[in-house]
């Protein structure tokens, strides 16, 4: 990897983040759905309540100005108003920060794990009935509606079965307890949603791992080593599994819009007060501020991981060139 | 001559590549699906003994019975003609989604491969936003500013969806530009938008129909994600409005698994029938692929 293909990457990125904060800053301006309208839909409000609450937001404006402000505002982290939750929208995304993480941690190793090793099984079994079982069902997560999935989790576990809460991240109805007893209450929330979450994303590593140990088999350094006497199980794990799993190392990171796509669906259906959640909650109350911050937040995050993933390419792979 | 010596070549083409689809027995059963619920979204109204918006005289929450075989809703409408007419707007919205975003990503990928410089330099960026904009969240906001019409949906899943298809295409076309044929219609006077409409166009077709497959398997789960969202056109039900709707009634924690399970079952089944068609269509334009897999086999 070279410097000239690093800031290439880099600048790039840069270039997107710029069109995202063009891109949300239009999106909201230009569609139809005028944000004023909707906070006075109220016929009770008076027009000096009007003006005055169309002052605090800042739309009494005209649009060019709005945008500087917006741009200024973006970059001294300011975000508005939410019209719901009459907080700042920062603070409001910042509290539901953990929450997500919360869910999506676990979920994403336990899928990268599970992913990767169903992948290595197919591969090496390739045409074989446990190729086909993994393979299969690894398609049938991955075609699966994410939500639905979360709706039979909570249908089989927790309504017909007992076994799980349905929804929320802990039992609020028990008052004051110990720091030990309220981690607990909230890992045995935290499982279904996990476990959902863990099976989606799991078909899509399947499939890159299946394809890029494939890929790798069929090269001449894998029939060198088996020349070189080297057992099968060598010549897997040594000779092909480290390079079969540079794909599967940038999905990883490249994959973060997909891992929110999911989350969104996960959190909505579970109740689960994260950023997806959030999302839902903003989308329902068009509730525009706090829609644009969080927006912006996961694009500018996904840009981020998409350069990460480019420079843990070039990397790792020493053929990819500027 | 030459002309006549090309036709049963293509013909011959044509026919290999069926011959090759119908040894992928997943492919061949996968399109038998798609047909049937492509028939239930023609014929499917005939069927139905109930007006599928009627409620009223049915009791709510049935479970299946003889005279509903999938129950009835919270409303107590039929679930079995809600599904019937759920399968033609799935199935619209994904194949006009699809129609969309293949010719905006047709389009953009020709005229960036075929014109390169500049244009090719400024359409790649483009593309490559919408590459990385996070497809969910996107679509939310779009379809939340510009409101929740069936058009709308079919144009949010369209314009968000043609950032692959422009690269693929693009990639093809750089490599056909700079075939001899090209060349030689460029020599003869011919006119961009002649060669592209009679020479490249052709040429990438079958490419732009194996991307639509994959395309629209994306379109019939965005619509469905979308729907479930709240985010669907409320007059017409579709299976993700079928979805948001059972949810919202608590048909979860009350085990309606009627009401969940089928319409979920008939998104699976139209997504897998696109994926496994896909990877038939990847095994007739990828002859490498078709390749490994015998030698895998063997």
């Amino acid at each position: 990897m070279n410097r000239r293909y690093l800031l290439k990457k880099f600048l790039q990125a840069i270039i997107t983040v710029f069109a995202v904060l063009i891109i949300n800053y239009f999106l909201f301006r230009i569609m139809p759905g005028d944000p004023l309208a909707m906070l006075v839909r109220s016929p009770s409000l008076s027009e000096e309540a009007k003006a005055s609450v169309a002052a605090m937001f800042g739309l009494d404006k005209p649009w060019y100005i709005q945008f500087f402000v917006y741009i200024k505002q973006v970059f001294t982290l300011d975000m508005g108003t939410s019209f719901i939750y009459k907080k700042p929208v920062l603070d409001i995304i910042a509290e539901r920060i953990p929450a997500t993480l919360l869910l999506t941690v676990p979920a994403e190793i336990l899928a990268v794990f599970f992913g990767c090793y169903i992948g290595m099984i197919s591969a090496w079994r390739r045409g074989t009935k446990s190729d086909v079982l993994g393979t299969g069902v690894s398609m049938v997560f991955y075609a699966m509606p994410t939500f639905w999935l979360g709706i039979l989790m909570v249908t089989f576990f927790s309504a017909t079965l007992g076994l799980f809460p349905t929804s929320g991240m802990m039992t609020t109805t028990l008052g004051d307890r110990s720091f030990w007893a309220e981690a607990g209450d909230v890992v045995v929330h935290l499982i279904l949603p996990v476990i959902t979450m863990a099976l989606v994303m799991l078909g899509n590593y399947t499939l890159v791992m299946r394809n890029s140990l494939t890929d790798v088999l069929t090269e001449d350094y894998i029939n060198t080593a088996y020349a070189k006497g080297h057992t099968a199980k060598n010549v897997l794990r040594r000779h092909a599994m480290p390079n079969a799993l540079i794909p599967v190392t940038t999905l990883i990171t490249m994959n973060l819009g997909f891992t929110i796509s999911g989350a969104l669906q996960i959190e909505t259906v579970f109740s689960w007060p994260g950023i997806g959640r959030l999302m839902y909650d903003a989308l329902q109350g068009r509730d525009y501020p706090l829609l644009q911050g969080i927006f912006l937040l996961i694009s500018i995050c996904v840009v981020g991981a998409n350069f990460l993933s480019d420079i843990l390419y070039g990397y790792l792979d020493p053929r990819v060139k500027a | 001559m030459i002309t006549e010596g090309q036709i049963p070549h293509i013909k011959n083409s044509f026919i290999g590549s069926f011959r090759v689809f119908c040894k992928n027995k997943m492919g061949v059963l996968s399109l038998i699906v798609l047909l049937f619920f492509i028939f239930i979204a023609v014929f499917g109204q005939l069927l139905v003994p109930y007006d599928p918006q009627s409620f009223g005289q049915n009791g709510i929450m049935e479970a299946p019975s003889a005279s509903h075989v999938l129950g009835t809703d919270e409303m107590g409408r039929d679930l079995f003609g809600a599904l019937v007419s759920g399968t033609r707007t799935s199935l619209l919205v994904g194949i006009f989604g699809t129609v969309i975003s293949m010719v905006v990503g047709a389009l953009i990928g020709i005229v960036s491969g075929y014109r390169g410089g500049k244009i090719d330099a400024l359409l790649m960026r483009l593309t490559d936003i919408m590459l990385v904009l996070p497809w969910l969240p996107l679509m939310l906001v779009l379809a939340a500013l510009m409101g929740s019409s069936i058009w709308n949906i079919i144009a949010v899943i369209g314009l968000t969806g043609w950032a692959q298809t422009a690269r693929i295409i693009r990639a093809q076309t750089l490599s056909i530009k700079e075939r001899q044929y090209i060349e030689r219609a460029r020599v003869i006077g011919s006119s961009d938008f002649h060669i592209i409409r009679r020479h490249i166009l052709p040429d990438v077709f079958p490419l732009i129909l194996a991307d639509a497959v994959t395309t629209a398997a994306c379109a019939i789960d965005a619509e469905t994600t979308l729907s479930f969202l709240g985010m669907g056109d409320i007059t017409r039900p579709s299976w993700g409005m079928i979805l948001h709707y059972a949810f919202e009634s608590g048909a979860a924690s009350s085990n309606a698994y009627w009401y969940l399970i089928p319409p979920g079952l008939c998104v699976l089944f139209v997504v897998l029938s696109f994926s496994y068609i896909g990877n038939a269509f990847d095994e007739i334009f990828n002859p490498r692929l078709r390749g490994r897999s015998e030698n895998g086999a063997s």
